[in-house]
């Protein structure tokens, strides 16, 4: 096969981030922190550049897919499996999106970090995150650049590893800073849920080899189209199958309790990998099958109904929240909804078009959410110096941050409030994510929820009402943080001795910004535009675009205003005093319980599976392995009847009064001989040669005489 | 030419003092030198039993001699032997009298 | 004598010149008797490399030794027959590469009565080697039970508090089953006028009613060796007791014996048996997945979480095997390789800081990550491989062995492996659960009571090799997969 010599640079996608990876982990702790992290910054940096000098081939190249053999892996019978890099214009898509936003968020933690590090009173740890974050890219590369389901799969498992080990960043305390299990519980959890998605992916891996008789893409799609019947049970039972694993990943109902937990790791990797880019590996997964789920329309009801559900019910949790990130990972897990709606309902350009926006807007928000964050942080340290000074002078003014003190939240919006004026580059910042989010109009979040809304409302309404529905809490909730967060007078000192990011952290998030509100220019819904549908043809066939539906995009834009002034009524006109309840908590009384506590899915989850599994695996292993099986049967019953056998039974009966008896009379009787003759031997060498001679004389005697 | 009637007489009264010897004597390194005695009045036998048979046949076998080789070889290793015995008998026992030595009692 | 040049006669018996040379050092001699045993089971694993060049991959046969007759009596054909073929070949390595990392591990750990240790564990490593090379059924037995001696010995003189009954439960055990398969052997030898397998093999023709007797027998021996589920019971009290390197080889070797002597005798020697049995045999190694690794996450004691772990860990081989199909048999083959490479490792780890702390206990421990980074981060790829992380070994030989299953006309249904499928799930359950308890969160009791210190570059080099092949078998399997593939073809083109 001939390759254009361009694509051999595709194994650099991977390699790059991995060269990053061995450098900090061999020279980190030598390196200082800039070093350390322009090292893998830079590793990220050339990622991005190869990802964009592949599009730039492939779309010289016409688009046709390219496959870059790397090496083998599994050859096994008719199993065969290597290294291979797809590239195509779906994956590139992927690829520079991830880069991209992957470098910035390199750099931007590499401020974010220097300070992170410093108020948890562990330097040493800079350079274990950059590491980790290489790590991912690395991961992320694979998963999207794969060119069979398996090797799909590795980055797949790969990019959850990274969620785990960053979510598990500090994981000997909680995310106020004490010592906790809180932290690595979040990690552990986010893991397993993978896990249980995983093994829906594993098992439609099954399927499809079992069927189809290969892992690589073209030839399962191949399978797939050959088959005659639509809805045919077997890829049914593929779909939805792989539905499971996508509800893992991308945090859709039921397996989503991971993901707001996972706010545990740092900030940059809430927006790194846990908005932007690794999350929404289900929905290109979904676009990836494409020719599978088309083949099955059952599946793809059940894809779109899920992500719409999703996309509703996070929302409605994300009001509900005091947590400025927890806010944001309840949005995107409802934003994932739209996406993977989008692609359930074969609208793959809409999706992966939201997911690219989404990947700027939300990353934006989550870094600033950091920022916000970091500043508090930074006021609250100020204040505890300043209190250590006039500690006695104005005990009593300052009683309640003292009690406070220990257990400051940096991140609950109700210790904010006023940043406005103190941070204003954040503020502005945040304000383009927090309007492209709610979809306002010309910012990039309302061309690509709009266009999803377009496809649902043609084909399926139930979607299309569940979908606004959730758009109108969208808009809700980023208008209640916003005047939660920036606007009124500051709730704490912390927040009012709040501080702005150096330039290192606000940079890369003017860039984002510059991205959140241009975005929708990649794909805008007019005759002769198009470009990222047209591009993504090139991967998924012939697409039909609808025409732009002003109805629609009225609608939605409406009901955004409409959410966005309800939340300025109750939140933006009486600012929240300290200490004051949500101003909705009297009016919508248990729903708003719910909300807050995320309508006690996660107890459910303890309550029916996880206690239970707790239980029944304590009880294999204490009752029925050990007091049972090894104590009762081995040690008691065997080893016990053993015992009897030989100690009452055999050993009393036959062989004390039977063998015994005889072996003891033997020995007795032996023993009365020897008694007997003994007497000869006494000792005396001379006696013994007298009786030598005397033995010879009679011999000779005998012989003589004879 | 004298008779091997005197040379067997000579081995015979030998011999009885040797036996003797080992049969009264309490004191271990005299009864090995009556032993070698013994030994040695049968070295003589053979030699003049040996010399006698050649005479008769009236050619050279050595037989008789060859044997004496052996018993002297022999007499040496177990002289060997027993003197390293007595000597480490002496070593804890502080005494050599044979008569003290019964340990082996039944 | 020319039988004494052969290259795996060599191989085997290597180590006895070492123990030889052992006997005549002073037991107060300690470090000579440690550099001793290391450069010979170094050496020893040297000569199972060069029989590695000598092995031509790409033949399927048994290759690398001859038979020579050994004892005739009665009709009875007995012969010394060493050789080594593509089931084989790896787990011959496998014994080279445990065994001198095991006595590397002890270097510390064992300080009293170092000289019959170390004779202990070379004729061990004679008794494995021999094991995995013996061509001949009676020469096999031997070796088989010669094996249990000096495993009794160091499970019973260096174990922990409970070695005694550890040891003698261990032996009976074993013994339990080899006498059924001792009747079995006498049975095959005597009809079949050979103990050869080979022979016995190409003779078949045995009765289909006699064939599945005859394949409980071996069974019993090896599902006892392996173990299966329910016969697992001696596991976790060997494991528990056992010294470190015990440990190491036992779940390494040991148990890969049992799995081994279903894939060399069972499933050539009695096919019918064999497809008859598969389904039964399948779905044990279910329950034993699900089973080992539920029982496995309620353990407080992390020599016995990973000790039950091997109990999972073993169902997915034996699952593999009984798929009797190209992809779950090599699955299996490699799966036994990466269980004793990340079992081992973690046995290995475990040890480690059971040297400087005494306890095994997990709720004691806590925060460990941050107090010894090295040793975490370690022990984190060892646990990863465990659970059958992709891109490290486990996962390629778990996806195999499932693959395999899932799609295996024996089994015959893919209900199993698709059960055995949430067995990944579980594994990353207790894997993550013993992972967080002892090496993130806040620092735990032990961390107060003793100054831990980092692993130094002697344990780091005991488990660098096995971090190297969680990495290549992970990522680059080809060359193990290609060692096998013929041997396998070979073996499942009859089912």
């Amino acid at each position: 096969m001939h390759l254009e010599p361009i694509y051999s640079l595709a194994p650099l996608l991977v390699f790059a981030p991995l060269t990053g990876l061995l450098l900090n982990l061999l020279f980190g702790r030598r390196w200082s922190e800039t070093v350390v992290g322009a090292v893998a910054s830079l590793a990220s940096g050339v990622t991005f550049v190869v990802s964009v000098l592949l599009t730039y081939a492939l779309a010289a190249g016409g688009g046709e897919t390219v496959r870059a053999p790397l090496a083998q892996w599994i050859h096994v019978g008719s199993l065969q499996l290597d290294w291979t890099f797809r590239v195509d214009s779906l994956s590139t898509t992927m690829m520079l999106v991830v880069s991209g936003v992957g470098t910035l968020i390199h750099i931007y933690a590499i401020g974010y970090m220097r300070e992170d590090v410093r108020f948890k009173h562990q330097e040493g740890r800079f350079a274990r995150f950059f590491i980790f974050l290489n790590l991912f890219i690395a991961a992320m590369m694979i998963l999207v650049s794969g060119d069979s389901y398996l090797t799909l799969f590795v980055g797949w498992e790969g990019v959850g590893l990274c969620s785990f080990l960053l979510i598990g960043f500090w994981f000997e305390m909680d995310t106020l800073g004490r010592p906790s299990w809180a932290n690595s519980d979040a990690a552990k959890k986010a893991f397993v849920a993978n896990r249980i998605g995983d093994f829906g992916f594993l098992i439609a891996a099954f399927l499809m080899f079992w069927n189809f008789g290969s892992l690589q893409f073209d030839d399962v799609f191949l399978g797939a189209s050959s088959l005659s019947a639509i809805n045919s049970p077997l890829t049914v039972a593929i779909t939805l199958f792989l539905l499971l694993g996508v509800a893992g990943k991308s945090a859709q109902i039921p397996l989503y309790v991971w993901l707001p937990d996972a706010m545990a790791g740092p900030t940059p990797v809430s927006a790194l990998i846990h908005a932007a880019t690794m999350v929404t590996a289900g929905v290109y997964l979904v676009a990836r099958s494409a020719p599978m789920y088309a083949a099955a329309p059952a599946a793809q009801y059940l894809v779109a109904m899920t992500g719409a559900v999703t996309a509703l019910f996070a929302a409605t949790i994300a009001v509900g929240q005091y947590d400025i990130k927890k806010v944001l990972a309840y949005s995107t897990v409802s934003q994932l909804g739209f996406m993977v709606a989008a692609v359930g309902m074969g609208a793959y350009v809409a999706g992966m078009f939201h997911l690219v926006t989404h990947a700027f807007f939300k990353a934006l928000l989550f870094l600033s959410a950091g920022s916000v964050i970091l500043g508090l942080e930074r006021g609250h340290h100020h204040l505890a110096h300043a209190h250590h000074e006039v500690k006695k002078s104005k005990k009593k003014e300052v009683k309640s941050h003292e009690e406070h003190e220990e257990t400051f939240d940096p991140g609950d919006m109700r210790n904010m409030g006023g940043l406005r004026s103190s941070m204003p580059v954040t503020f502005w910042l945040y304000i383009v994510g927090a309007l492209a989010l709610a979809g306002i109009f010309p910012f990039a979040g309302f061309w690509s929820k709009d266009e999803i809304l377009l496809d649902a409302r043609l084909h399926f309404p139930a979607v299309y009402w569940l979908l606004t529905i959730a758009a109108f809490f969208t808009a809700f909730y980023m208008g209640r943080q916003i005047w939660m967060v920036f606007f009124g007078k500051s709730r704490t000192e912390a927040a009012a001795r709040a501080e702005e990011s150096p330039k290192v952290m606000t940079v890369p998030l003017m860039v984002l910004a510059a991205l959140s509100v241009l975005g929708g220019g990649l794909n805008l819904p007019f005759k002769g535009f198009h470009q990222l549908g047209h591009w993504l043809e090139y991967t998924l066939g012939k697409i039909e675009f609808p025409p732009f539906d002003l109805t629609v995009a009225g609608v939605s834009t409406l009901l955004a205003l409409t959410a966005i002034f309800i939340s300025w009524l109750l939140y933006g006109r009486t600012p929240l005093e300290a200490g004051q309840p949500d101003p909705l908590k009297k009016p919508l009384g248990f729903l708003f319980t719910g909300m807050e506590n995320k309508w006690f899915v996660d107890e459910g989850y303890f309550a029916v599976i996880i206690n239970p599994f707790k239980k029944l695996s304590q009880f294999l292993a204490d009752i029925i392995d050990w007091r049972f099986w090894h104590d009762f049967v081995h040690d008691t019953v065997i080893l016990g009847t053993y015992n009897w056998l030989s100690a009452i039974a055999l050993d009393r009966y036959a062989d004390q009064k039977g063998i015994d008896a005889f072996a003891n009379w033997l020995g007795a009787a032996t023993r009365w001989i020897s008694q007997t003759i003994r007497k000869a031997q006494n000792g005396f060498v001379r006696s013994y040669a007298l009786a030598v001679t005397l033995g010879v004389v009679v011999i000779l005697g005998y012989l003589i005489l004879k | 030419m004298i008779s091997v009637n005197y040379y067997v007489i000579l081995s015979a009264i030998l011999f009885a003092i040797g036996a003797l010897g080992v049969l009264i004597r309490r004191n271990p390194l005299i009864i090995f030198m009556s032993i070698e005695l013994m030994l040695n009045a049968a070295n003589l036998a053979f030699v003049a039993f040996g010399r006698s048979w050649e005479i008769a046949k009236g050619e050279a076998f050595f037989n008789g001699q060859i044997f004496v080789f052996f018993v002297i070889a022999v007499a040496a290793a177990e002289v060997a032997v027993g003197l390293a015995l007595i000597v480490e008998i002496f070593k804890t026992k502080k005494n050599i009298n044979i008569d003290e030595m019964n340990t082996l009692k039944g | 004598m020319e039988f004494l040049l052969q290259p795996l006669t060599l191989l085997t018996f290597f180590p006895l010149v070492g123990a030889l040379a052992i006997l005549f050092l002073k037991s107060e001699w300690k470090n000579a008797i440690r550099w001793v045993a290391l450069v010979t089971t170094l050496l020893t694993f040297g000569l199972s490399l060069w029989a590695l060049t000598m092995f031509d991959s790409t033949n399927p046969n048994l290759q690398l030794g001859k038979p020579y007759s050994w004892i005739q009596v009665a009709g009875w054909d007995i012969q010394y027959y060493l050789a080594v073929d593509g089931l084989s070949i790896l787990l011959v390595l496998l014994t080279g590469l445990l065994t001198p990392i095991s006595i590397l591990s002890t270097w510390t750990a064992v300080e009293d009565r170092v000289k019959d240790f170390m004779v202990f564990f070379l004729l061990l490593e004679v008794g494995m080697m021999g094991v995995f090379l013996a061509q001949d059924l009676f020469l096999f037995y031997i070796f088989w039970e010669f094996t249990l001696v000096p495993m009794y010995f160091l499970i019973g003189l260096w174990g922990g508090p409970r070695r005694i009954y550890a040891a003698v439960k261990f032996f009976l055990y074993t013994m339990a089953g080899s006498i059924l398969m001792l009747l079995a052997i006498l049975w095959l030898g005597i009809e079949g006028k050979t103990f050869s397998v080979p022979q016995l093999i190409a003779q078949g023709g045995i009765p289909a009613n006699i064939q599945m007797w005859l394949f409980i027998a071996f069974a019993a021996a090896f599902a006892i060796k392996v173990p299966m589920f329910p016969l697992h019971s001696w596991l976790p009290d060997a494991h528990v007791e056992a010294p470190t390197a015990g440990s190491v080889i036992l779940a390494g070797v040991l148990l890969k014996m049992g799995t081994y002597g279903f894939l060399r005798f069972n499933l050539p020697l009695f096919p019918e048996a064999t497809v008859q049995a598969a389904p039964w045999i399948a779905l044990l190694a279910t329950i034993g997945i699900i089973y080992g690794a539920a029982v496995s996450y309620a353990q407080a004691d992390v020599k016995k979480l990973v000790a039950y772990s091997s109990v999972s860990h073993l169902g997915f081989v034996m699952l593999g095997l009984f798929a009797l199909n190209a992809q779950g048999v090599t699955g299996a083959i490699l799966q036994m390789v990466n269980h004793g490479v990340s079992t081992g490792a973690l046995f290995l780890l475990v040890g480690m800081v059971y040297e400087q702390t005494h306890t095994r206990e997990i709720k004691v421990y806590g925060g460990l990550w941050k107090l010894m980074p090295v040793f975490g981060s370690i022990m984190l790829i060892s646990a990863l491989s465990s659970m059958g992380l992709p891109g490290l070994n486990g996962f390629v030989g778990e996806f195999t062995i499932l693959l395999g299953a899932f799609g295996s006309k024996a089994i015959g249904s893919p209900w199993y492996a698709g059960v055995s499928a949430v067995g990944v799930i579980l594994a990353a359950v207790y894997i993550l659960y013993m992972f967080q308890k002892m090496f993130l969160g806040p620092a735990g009791e032990v961390a107060k009571e003793h100054e831990l210190k980092d692993l130094n570059w002697r344990e780091i080099l005991t488990v660098a090799p096995l971090l190297v092949l969680m990495f290549w078998i992970g990522l680059y399997p080809a060359p193990f997969i290609n060692l096998i593939a013929p041997a396998v073809e070979k073996l499942v083109i009859g089912y």
